[in-house]
């Protein structure tokens, strides 16, 4: 049995959140109808040409920075020739020989604790295309140019990835950094986020690279992994068959979870690139680069290893929270209601809050529950208001939408007993109720105790403090 | 440097262009007369020189991130070959 | 009325001694009834032009007018006008009605001046002839069996047949000088970035710049003033102050140091040309100018070395029409490969097919190091051999073409014959400096155009070395028989 090893290697397309487009006056808000968006630039009319957005450079230089990418002082924009109705001009503004950032890294960490160092090779400024809508026209296409000019960040990773997992990882973590330096807005159905993977396998042990396919568009993290695992088989059935692996670009089709070879790039491409002459070499200034420097926010690494030092999570609990800057922000919100019991708020984020958006597909940052709520609901865990059993049952009817947590124990009637008395008077009722259970358990059968404490609990409705019952109960047993 | 009818037939294929078999001749032959008179170049010693893609030593200017251009469908629409529903109709497209 | 300069007819119209829909009309009766003999206007548009002559009268009379308010001209038909037919004397645009102005044309609406038409010229600016047009040559008005020259032929021949007093041009190797010297006319091609390429149909962006083609110098700064300026669509353009061109006029020639290349005077120069060139460096020596020979060691490879950027702009440029937005589109597509190469194989000439294919292949894999990049580091070159005889010389002194105007169909079976026609002018556009064409006098009852090249930004020198000639000689005056 040979043993593989997969090679991947990812290019990701961040549409950058300008509000304009890269090269023209055109506005980028997503969901217009057909073709209301596309000025005369994008439309490629004769004699329009293109001028650059500001803001699009300063996005870019802004992943530079946080991946530790050099910034190139001088770079150019070249036009990559190829015909296809979606690209108006029939040529691709991007930039080739020398991209705006250069050689950096990101870390990534995977679910067994593991990290991993990804390099990232470049990442250039370019504009995207418009869309083909292959509805039914007479049998004809339809094209929406809507979206050609929109910035895009491509980042093009090193084939340092070894698995799907990996390269999932990869994807998300650059994912959390765009949506962190607040440069693209990560919807990855709108396609504001996605990525081409490059996969090949190789005989473990082996320094050369195997043929690589290319799998164009995969617009979810799901989608990347299992469009991997087909194409990684697939090779390998291939290979193993005494075959060899085509160079070609494919197609995830998630349907039937497989990849098929691409028909409109069978011709093998010759882009033709060359220095796009409507437009001048991108100088920037290092002040430029200070500035926007001092723009940064805290990149998720740095807030991971604070939450660490400064709330004493795990590793993996501080990795999680920081995935995403609204969780993060959301964590600290509720850790701050709290203070001094970080875990505590750590787990409900991490559980009964994430659990509950999953079950709806809600994003946290429209979660039902603020965090402000969620912090108000466990101050009242903390302050022995309620017990977590409880709050549980709180927080459910917080997202439902019935009020704050002290207007649910209230109306509820939650509020847990902690009235000695009251929870003595119970007692004696449960014992005087189960002459034979208090018999048995004197003499000697332990495991009863727990029969007693539920009794207790069913009888005052789940409100008793369990503290305070376990004490009581222990003495009048004895 | 002398090109052939197929590699005509084949920039032009690269190029979108449709040229008829007849005129394939006039153009190979008008084309590798080109070529030849460009060859002079090859003698020039350009060792250490950097290419000129542009006639004046500026830098691109930027622009600020700003929506101005209004909705003109309509208009540039006017004089569309074929557009349905805002659309620009081609021939189908198989991916 | 018509032999006036657009100066004197400007003046004319400041002294209310006529009006501009009388000079508008006039002239749109000249199109009417000499333009047949031409074939230098490829779209008239005599009711736009009377409206916007009526609109300068009101203005004028509310003392609201400018230098040429009134003053009517012809586009060339590479500037997108807003309304009317755009057509770059293509198959492929011969329906484009531009939704937008170009920004030359803009300015020219801004001042009121009436556009009576769009001038003829060669297919998409390829060609020096301008019998790559789809809708037909233009005819020499000194005779009418010769080429005007190109690509700016319809503009060139409509001012020296006095169809208009200026037109607009655009120059990428030659195209503005060229035309204006085999036809007798003054054009100026300003520095790369005065003049906004904006709604400017691209043939070789890094090369392109319009300008102006009238009878005189002054003539050309006029129109300049008006042309030139900062336009922020347009990357490469220039931002620089505001500036009267015509503030050197009368500006003294002594001590004047003017340059002659020597790589321009030697063979393939025709002896009716250098004749003439002489002449003119003789009335230069009486105005005190003094003389000073310069070397531009690699201008003799600038004929080559445009035959590769300018292609391999093209090529690109030009991919843009593929009958999916706009213009033409074949019949019955049967698929997408089907719409692209028969769209683009019906809808662009001969000549625009040959140089879009020579710059696919400079580009293509395998060979863009030895053509396009080699092309432009040989560019870099003849830019810094003039930039060094600019520091010896205030202005270069040339022929303008080789020859004077050739017959129709002379050329056109050899492309590379066609393009040696353009010997004098394309080394200027590869450096993107200023030159112009003025008329120096005649060899066998044709034009011989004399050829100045000034140092960056520096139009205001040209005009007034170029003017200082025109007070002196009468070459600028003669008109074609026929077209007086």
């Amino acid at each position: 049995m040979m043993e593989w090893e997969t090679v991947i290697g990812l290019e990701i397309h961040a549409q950058l959140s300008t509000k304009s487009k890269i090269f023209s006056g055109a506005s980028t808000a997503y969901g217009a109808e057909p073709n209301t968006q596309a000025c005369a630039v994008d439309l490629g009319l004769p004699g329009v040409l293109p001028v650059l957005n500001r803001e699009a450079v300063r996005m870019a230089v802004k992943f530079g920075l946080a991946i530790g990418a050099p910034i190139a002082p001088r770079s150019i924009f070249a036009r990559k020739n190829y015909f296809y109705p979606d690209l108006p001009k029939g040529y691709q503004i991007s930039q080739y020989e020398l991209p705006v950032v250069g050689r950096g890294q990101v870390e990534i960490e995977l679910e067994d604790g593991e990290t991993r160092t990804i390099g990232v090779t470049r990442a250039h400024l370019e504009e995207d295309a418009g869309k083909s809508l292959h509805e039914d026209y007479h049998g004809m296409t339809g094209v929406d140019l809507n979206r050609a000019g929109t910035p895009l960040l491509e980042i093009v990773s090193e084939p340092d990835m070894r698995s799907a997992r990996e390269a999932v990882a990869y994807m998300k973590k650059i994912h959390a950094l765009v949506r962190y330096l607040e440069i693209c807005d990560g919807n990855m159905q709108e396609g504001s986020f996605r990525c081409d993977a490059n996969v090949s396998v190789r005989r473990k042990g082996t320094e050369k690279f195997g043929t690589r396919t290319e799998i164009k568009n995969l617009n979810s993290f799901r989608f990347l992994e299992r469009a991997i695992h087909f194409e990684v088989e697939r090779q390998i059935d291939i290979l193993e068959g005494g075959g060899a692996v085509v160079q070609e670009t494919r197609l995830f089709d998630p349907d039937k979870g497989e990849t098929r070879s691409m028909r409109s790039k069978e011709e093998a491409n010759d882009y033709r690139y060359f220095p796009d002459p409507d437009l001048l070499p991108l100088d920037i200034e290092p002040a430029f680069i200070e500035q926007v420097r001092g723009s940064l926010p805290e990149l998720p690494d740095e807030k991971k290893h604070r939450f660490m030092n400064d709330h004493g999570l795990s590793a993996y609990d501080a990795g999680v929270l920081t995935a995403s800057r609204e969780m993060a922000e959301y964590f600290e919100q509720v850790a701050v209601a709290v203070e001094g019991q970080a875990k505590l708020a750590a787990n409900w984020v991490m559980g009964d809050l994430t659990g509950a958006l999953n079950r709806e597909g809600r994003e946290i940052t429209d979660s039902p529950v603020s965090a402000e709520a969620l912090g108000g609901l466990l101050r009242r865990i903390q302050d022995n208001t309620i017990s977590g059993k409880i709050a549980k049952e709180v927080f459910e009817a917080m997202w439902a939408g019935e009020g704050d947590a002290d207007q649910v124990i209230e109306r509820k009637g939650l509020k847990q007993i902690t009235d000695t008395g009251a929870i003595e008077q119970v007692i004696d009722q449960v014992i005087a109720d189960n002459p034979s259970q208090l018999e048995q358990y004197r003499s000697g059968k332990d495991k009863l105790f727990g029969f007693f404490v539920g009794q207790v609990m069913k009888r005052t409705g789940g409100k008793a403090n369990p503290a305070q019952v376990n004490d009581l109960l222990k003495q009048k047993l004895s | 440097m002398s090109l052939s009818q197929e590699q005509v037939k084949k920039i032009a294929h690269l190029a979108r262009l449709n040229v008829r078999e007849e005129d394939l001749d006039t153009y190979a032959r008008t084309l590798s007369d080109i070529l030849d008179f460009v060859e002079q170049m090859e003698g020039v010693d350009t060792e250490g020189v950097e290419p000129m893609a542009h006639p004046l030593e500026l830098s691109q200017r930027l622009r600020a991130d700003a929506p101005t251009e209004p909705d003109r469908r309509a208009h540039f629409q006017r004089i569309a070959p074929a557009v349905e529903d805002g659309l620009y109709l081609v021939p189908r497209v198989i991916e | 009325m018509h032999d006036k300069t657009l100066a004197e007819l400007a003046a004319a119209l400041g002294d209310g001694k006529v009006s501009s829909v009388e000079l508008t009309e006039h002239f749109l009766r000249r199109i009417e009834s000499l333009d047949n003999r031409l074939n230098s206007l490829i779209t008239v548009t005599a009711e736009q032009a009377l409206e916007t002559a009526r609109a300068a009268d009101a203005a004028r009379a509310r003392g609201e007018a400018g230098p040429l308010t009134g003053v009517p001209i012809v586009h060339k038909d590479i500037f997108c006008t807003e309304g009317v037919r755009t057509s770059c004397a293509s198959r492929m645009l011969d329906n484009f009605i531009s939704p937008y102005d170009a920004g030359v044309v803009e300015r020219f609406k801004a001042v009121g001046c009436p556009v009576l038409g769009k001038t003829n010229m060669d297919e998409f600016a390829m060609g020096s002839s301008n019998e790559t047009s789809y809708y037909g040559p233009v005819n020499n008005p000194w005779d009418t069996q010769r080429v005007p020259g190109g690509s700016s032929g319809g503009s060139a021949a409509a001012v020296a047949a006095r169809l208009a007093p200026g037109a607009t041009g655009t120059d990428t190797g030659g195209s503005i000088r060229q035309p204006a010297a085999l036809t007798g006319i003054t054009g100026l091609k300003p520095t790369y970035g005065r003049v906004s390429r904006w709604g400017m149909i691209a043939f070789a962006s890094s090369l392109d710049q319009g300008g102006p083609m009238a009878r005189t110098a002054e003539d050309c700064g006029l129109m300049l003033n008006v042309m030139a300026g900062f336009d922020e669509r347009d990357s490469t353009s220039l931002e620089r102050p505001a500036e009267d061109f015509n503030a050197r006029l009368n500006t003294t020639l002594k001590g004047l140091r003017i340059g002659l290349p020597r790589e321009f005077f030697g063979e393939g120069m025709d002896p009716g040309v250098a004749r003439v060139i002489d002449e003119a460096i003789d009335f230069y020596k009486k105005l005190g100018a003094e003389f000073v020979e310069v070397a531009l060691p690699h201008s003799g490879l600038s004929v080559p070395v445009y035959y590769v950027v300018a292609p391999a702009e093209c090529s690109s440029n030009l991919a843009r029409f593929d009958g999916v937005r706009y213009g033409y589109r074949c019949e019955d597509p049967k698929d997408l490969m089907d719409l692209y190469m028969r769209s683009r194989g019906e809808g662009f000439g001969p000549e625009v097919q040959r140089r879009i294919m020579v710059g696919t292949y400079a580009l293509s894999a395998g060979y863009f190091d030895a053509y396009y990049l080699k092309a432009q580091k040989i560019r870099r070159l003849i830019a810094d051999d003039f930039r060094q005889a600019f520091e010896q010389v205030d202005v270069i002194l040339a022929p303008t073409t080789p020859t004077t105007a050739f017959r129709l169909g002379e050329k056109t079976a050899d492309p590379v014959t066609m393009y040696l026609s353009d010997v004098y002018t394309i080394a200027v556009n590869l450096a993107g400096l200023p030159a112009m064409s003025l008329p120096a006098g005649f060899s066998e009852g044709l034009p011989v155009g004399m050829q100045l090249i000034g140092n960056y930004f520096d139009e205001a020198r040209l005009l007034g070395v170029a003017h200082q000639y025109q007070l002196g000689t009468e070459w600028h005056q003669m008109a074609p028989a026929g077209f007086e």
